[in-house]
């Protein structure tokens, strides 16, 4: 069994008020595969990957993260295989110093004392925030909260990253770094993200979602070619794929 | 409404202030919380129109605060900002109790106003230890003590939450009173049907925050239960600053020291 892996089919929710919110979603993700999630407001992509974390469960349909369906009796297995960061980086930080939120999940996960420095200081460290372990999150820059939640996740060592709009209030430097974080990175990645650009450079696949179904699943450079496609889910294509609009070239 | 954005730093800043690295930050949480508690007990203990049995209590907070390196300055306004809570309790105390309980020279003073001093030592006491303990230890650290000590996990459980979402509840208020003033024309007050309002969407807004950092933890492996990266055990340091402050406590609960040295040094004069 690999944990590595995602496989949704025929997946299926509507929120309790009655609105669906995923009307067939079939995927699967391998292996190591950076795959962008897009889709206009409401297309269902933020709903999709709180089932990814079991915070909703499938109404029809099945979905298996490392083979094992996501249902309550599988919990703590799959939140040990998938780690996810938050679009608001606010409602991930919690304790009263970055050192205390980054080892939050590793206390939780019964990690000894001993070895909670060395690993937690990794973390901070890959993330370029160790400079900031004894700072209160709340004082932090947008792009600092950002890159100490993403700490917090990967300290827990996650086969599976899954990511809710992580270059959203970002200046374009601290997105940058992200970029280039994400490019080193060995795990699954899943990113739910309306920068293009972002998506170009990070994810090698991209999956377009409109009103809860799967509209194009392909290579980013060949679904953002799609024009029609974009335009069906309100996207543009991204700067990189664009003429250049003094030239034309 | 940047008076709402400092209360959410100062919230936070009783945390940064809790991860000190003094002995007393070291100390065992379970040893501090039982002590203050002890003290609390000891304060409130007295009888109402004493005030002089009280003063030597006042080395506890002091202690604290300086073997803490606390900032005294920043505690005592806190202390302050709550005061007023004590002095409506006892401001009618001097009307209600006319009758002159001691006489300093010719000047007899009341015991309405006896009382009102004790109550207000009472809370300046009991308040500041209270805040003290919060600033060395921390919320965390509190509730981890309180569950070891065997408080039910549902009522740690609560505790730790109304501090987590103290912060969700500060900051929802202070950005939706700061897109209303900048849209009220320079009017201050929102009137009673725009507050209505205002408290309905504050209150489904929070929770729908709340929610989200709940999930949050929950990804993590939140089970109810916060540890804590530093947390020590009951050694020799947690039992000798018990024992000390106990037997010290004891001492000034049944021995009114102020008293028991103005007849010494009376005594001595005679």
């Amino acid at each position: 069994m690999s944990h590595h892996i995602v496989e949704a089919q025929g997946l299926r929710y509507s929120y309790p008020d009655g609105t669906p919110a995923l009307e067939d979603i079939s995927l699967r993700v391998e292996h190591g595969e950076a795959v962008a999630l897009v889709g206009e407001n409401g297309a269902g992509k933020s709903t999709l990957l709180r089932h990814f974390t079991g915070c909703l469960f499938p109404a029809a349909g099945t979905l298996r993260i490392g083979g094992l369906p996501v249902a309550k009796e599988h919990l703590t297995e799959i939140r040990r295989a998938v780690g996810m960061v938050f679009q608001n980086p606010d409602d991930q930080l919690f304790m009263p110093t970055v050192f205390e939120d980054a080892a939050f999940g590793l206390l939780n996960l019964g990690v000894s004392e001993a070895q909670l420095e060395g690993k937690v200081m990794g973390a901070l460290e890959t993330v370029g925030a160790a400079h900031l372990r004894s700072r209160p999150p709340y004082r932090l820059s947008q792009g600092e909260k950002r890159a100490v939640s993403i700490a917090g996740v990967l300290v827990m060592q996650p086969d599976i990253l899954v990511m809710d709009e992580p270059t959203s209030n970002l200046d374009p430097r601290s997105r940058r770094r992200l970029i280039e974080l994400l490019k080193t990175f060995k795990h699954t990645r899943i990113i739910a993200t309306h920068d293009l650009d972002f998506a170009l450079e990070v994810c090698g696949r991209t999956i377009v979602i409109h009103k809860g179904r799967v509209t194009a699943d392909g290579p980013t450079r060949e679904v953002f070619g799609d024009e029609k496609i974009l335009r069906l889910s309100n996207l543009e294509q991204p700067a990189a794929l664009r003429k250049c609009p003094a030239c034309g070239g | 409404m940047g008076q709402l954005a400092q209360n959410l730093t100062d919230i936070g800043y009783m945390d940064t202030l809790a991860a000190g690295f003094t002995r007393l930050h070291r100390l065992d949480p379970r040893a501090k919380l039982l002590t203050t508690a002890l003290f609390i007990v000891a304060v409130v203990s007295f009888g109402k129109y004493e005030v002089s049995a009280l003063l030597p209590f006042l080395l506890y907070p002091v202690y604290l605060a300086a073997q803490g390196r606390l900032p005294v300055g920043h505690l005592l306004k806190k202390v302050l900002l709550v005061s007023p809570f004590a002095v409506v309790v006892g401001i009618f105390n001097p009307f209600l109790d006319s009758g002159v309980l001691l006489r300093v020279g010719d000047f007899g003073v009341s015991g309405g106003w006896v009382s009102f001093a004790s109550i207000l030592l009472r809370f300046f006491l009991t308040v500041s230890a209270a805040l003290l303990l919060l600033a060395l230890t921390g919320m965390n650290s509190i509730c981890e003590a309180l569950l070891r000590l065997g408080v039910p996990k549902a009522f740690v459980v609560q505790l730790l939450f109304l501090n987590r979402y103290l912060f969700s509840l500060t900051a929802e208020a202070e950005s939706m009173s700061r897109a209303r003033a900048l849209r009220s024309a320079g009017r201050g007050g929102m009137g009673f049907g725009v507050f209505i309002q205002i408290l309905g969407h504050l209150l489904l807004k929070t929770l729908d925050r709340a929610e989200r950092v709940y999930r949050a933890m929950l990804c993590r492996g939140f089970d109810g239960h916060i540890r804590v990266a530093r947390f020590s055990n009951i050694g020799r340091p947690e039992l000798l600053f018990c024992g000390a402050w106990t037997a010290l406590f004891i001492v000034f609960r049944f021995v009114n020291l102020p008293v028991a040295l103005g007849q010494a040094v009376t005594g001595l004069l005679k």
